[in-house]
């Protein structure tokens, strides 16, 4: 088992035919045969994408995204379309019905995030990012730009507000031997469409996933309310062995540090707070981003 | 970005809000015609720095007597002569930092006979995705004091961007402070008035503090502070002429041509990261082990050999920098462009400090390969902890 994606996933890829689309795509066909079934461009429909690594890899592009999910019955949608436009193009995906769409664009206007978070609350659609690196089933399905070699199947649940972060836990677990279910990053922007809580829920509703590890970083208080909903949930007896970290303890207060989420504000949204509230939850709380997988496996050796 | 209070109030304006007349100088010789410009008797001289506390600043070059950065007049003559003590000096704010900022501008404003000073400002709260009022009866006052102390006395009020800010919440508002008579007629058009404004120019943050309520009964924007959405600049091209350079950090305005992340800091361990989290990462395992990051680097995922090169240069150029470690796990980021990239700015720069590289991902083994082949004094690092310890070692020496 997983969450959010596996070998029946069918994906479209929104800007497929610009640089990084063709990249990343050419990588997701070439990871365990994820389903790509086609690309979207507003003025290139009825065009051909072929891969430039294995030239008998083609894909049909469509002028919209409701096409291409009547053609290819796409459930998911993987958006690389440059931020002035990736607004309009997670609403385009939303508007289809699309039931996952991951929006790896960093750069997006907030405010433009606003607009498709009210979308979103109207919709039965799931938004994952944006500015997020996507989600990764090992040996089933890519989706984004992690890199697939360091993955292995496995036991544990990854989910973290940042790329490069999630590459260290995912190698780190893999060198320890666990492996993973389903890697998830929920991208460093300040809106976006899915939060900690929403995949901590998911990774609890799964049998496979029999450990998490939560990744955060400063700014908001995502972390605290994920440790708050994980309280409750121990009270009612689901309760998973979790390792996490927590990014940014040297950041000076009103600084963004890249993430354009990732300010201490107002006073709020340090990283003493949350690694506070992540062990009152019961988290391990690594150090040190080098350990994140021996302190997972410290939890689970009890 | 963050720009001017004069700026700030200019923009508002041409939404109709509330704010004094004014005028920006630049030098003490044009604060007399400034002032003459303005009805009078009463004058405001307000120093033009992008930090808050500035009333309560205090020049640095002045004594501890002198008044702050934010000056009353009563006259033509006091405005010229407080002009002349102010510009060009250091003043230091509970937000500059002990360093302080030089007041390269002054704001020459009407003065306004104050009833009631209150707080309002605009944000996007992350737990709700939307943009919110965040208002205070307790303005002209540090508001993240009144948030720890009087939490019950700040109101927050969520803006559907569907509907745009309705009667509702104007009553909302208007209840929380505590407006009445012309103040609250005055409401009815300030409050929808600042949301266009924040929304039409892409803020992420104004902060109206103090909004007061005057003498006459009426609302007033008397401070303004506004930040930009960063990610929106594509489609302000007029921030660029808001812009002030002296306000900004050198290595950071030279970052931003090559679109680089960077922050300067106070350490001498420079870093150079692919990845927010993982560069910020990087700066708290150095502080783990000791010692102290020069600066928050992150290069991005799909970084070329230029900026590599643009990005290694900027640390080098710091002097405070004793030693450098490069921390790059590669997804997209291949690790032998990044090889290449340290490679070709050493050549050009040199390199006068210790090296420890840490590579990991896509092509590690390409890039090892060219480091070890280059010739360079470069400390190879299996991973994150082993960089961390040996690029701390190395600095100690």
């Amino acid at each position: 088992m997983s969450i959010l994606v596996n070998k029946d996933t069918k994906v479209l890829v929104q800007g497929l035919t610009g640089k990084t689309g063709t990249f990343h795509t050419e990588q997701a066909l070439a990871y365990f045969g994820t389903q790509m079934v086609g690309g979207t461009h507003p003025k290139k429909g009825g065009e051909t994408w072929t891969s430039g690594l294995d030239a008998s890899a083609t894909l049909p592009i469509f002028s919209t995204v409701a096409e291409g999910k009547e053609k290819t019955g796409a459930n998911a949608s993987v958006i690389y379309v440059p931020p002035a436009g990736a607004g309009a193009a997670i609403m385009e995906a939303i508007d289809a019905e699309i039931e996952l769409i991951v929006c790896i664009t960093e750069g997006v206007p907030v405010t433009d995030m606003v607009k498709v978070k009210r979308r979103l609350e109207k919709s039965n659609s799931r938004l994952l990012g944006p500015n997020c690196p996507g989600v990764l089933t090992p040996e089933e399905c890519k989706i984004g730009i992690m890199p697939g070699s360091i993955f292995k199947k496995g036991s544990v649940g990854i989910v973290s507000r940042s790329g490069t972060l999630t590459y260290e836990a995912v190698f780190q677990t893999t060198n320890e031997g666990l492996g993973q279910t389903t890697a998830v990053g929920i991208g460093g922007d300040p809106v976006k469409g899915t939060e900690f809580i929403d995949v901590l829920e998911m990774f609890l509703a799964d049998d496979a996933t029999e450990s998490i590890i939560m990744i955060g970083e400063i700014g908001g208080s995502a972390e605290e309310d994920a440790a708050q909903f994980l309280i409750d949930e121990a009270k009612k007896g689901r309760k998973k062995p979790m390792a996490g970290f927590i990014a940014g303890l040297t950041a000076p207060p009103g600084r963004t540090m890249g993430h354009a989420g990732a300010v201490i504000s107002g006073g709020k949204g340090g990283a003493e707070d949350k690694i506070e509230a992540m062990e009152k939850a019961g988290i391990k709380v690594s150090k040190s981003p080098a350990r994140i997988g021996t302190t997972l496996s410290e939890v689970l050796k009890g | 970005m963050n720009i001017h209070e004069h700026q700030a109030k200019a923009l508002l304006k041409t939404y109709g809000a509330p704010v004094a007349e004014g005028v920006a100088i630049h030098s003490a010789d044009e604060a007399e015609s400034a002032a003459n410009s303005l009805p009078g008797p009463l004058y405001v001289v307000k120093s033009q720095i992008h930090a808050g506390g500035r009333g309560k600043g205090k020049f640095k070059e002045l004594g501890a007597d002198a008044k702050g950065g934010v000056r009353l007049a009563k006259s033509i003559d006091e405005v010229v002569a407080n002009a002349r003590e102010m510009l060009g000096n250091t003043l230091v704010t509970k937000q500059t930092g002990p360093a302080g900022k030089q007041v390269n501008r002054l704001y020459i404003e009407d003065g306004a006979d104050i009833a009631r000073e209150l707080y309002c400002s605009l944000l996007v709260d992350r737990a709700t995705g939307r943009v919110s009022f965040v208002v205070s009866t307790e303005g002209g006052m540090d508001i993240e004091a009144v948030a720890e102390e009087t939490p019950e006395k700040i109101i927050t009020v969520a803006v559907d961007p569907d509907t745009g800010v309705t009667p509702e919440n104007i009553d909302s508002i208007t209840l929380a402070l505590k407006l009445d008579g012309d103040a609250a007629e005055d409401a009815k058009s300030l409050f929808p008035a600042l949301y266009k404004a924040f929304v039409e120019n892409d803020m992420s943050l104004l902060e109206v503090n103090p909004l007061i309520v005057m003498e006459d009964g009426h609302l007033r924007v008397l401070d303004a502070k506004v930040s930009f959405d960063n990610n929106a600049a594509f489609r302000h091209e007029e921030w660029a002429d808001m812009r002030d350079l002296s306000e900004e950090d050198d290595k950071e305005i030279e970052a931003s041509k090559y679109d680089l992340a960077y922050v300067a800091l106070d350490g001498n361990i420079g870093c150079m990261v692919n990845g927010a989290g993982l560069a910020m990462s990087t700066m708290d395992i150095i502080k783990l082990y000791g010692a102290e990051p020069a600066n928050f680097l992150d290069v991005g995922g799909g970084a070329s050999k230029e900026k590599v090169t643009a990005a290694f240069k900027i640390i080098t150029a710091d002097p405070a920098v004793k030693g450098i470690l490069v921390n790059i796990f590669g997804g997209i980021m291949r690790c032998d462009v990044i090889a290449e990239g340290v490679i070709a700015a050493v050549k050009e720069v040199g390199l006068e400090v210790p090296l420890v590289v840490r590579l990991e991902g896509t092509r590690v083994k390409e890039g090892k390969e060219i480091l070890d082949k280059s010739g360079l004094n470069v400390i190879s690092a299996d991973d994150l902890d082993d960089a961390a310890q040996k690029i701390v070692e190395a600095v100690k020496k």
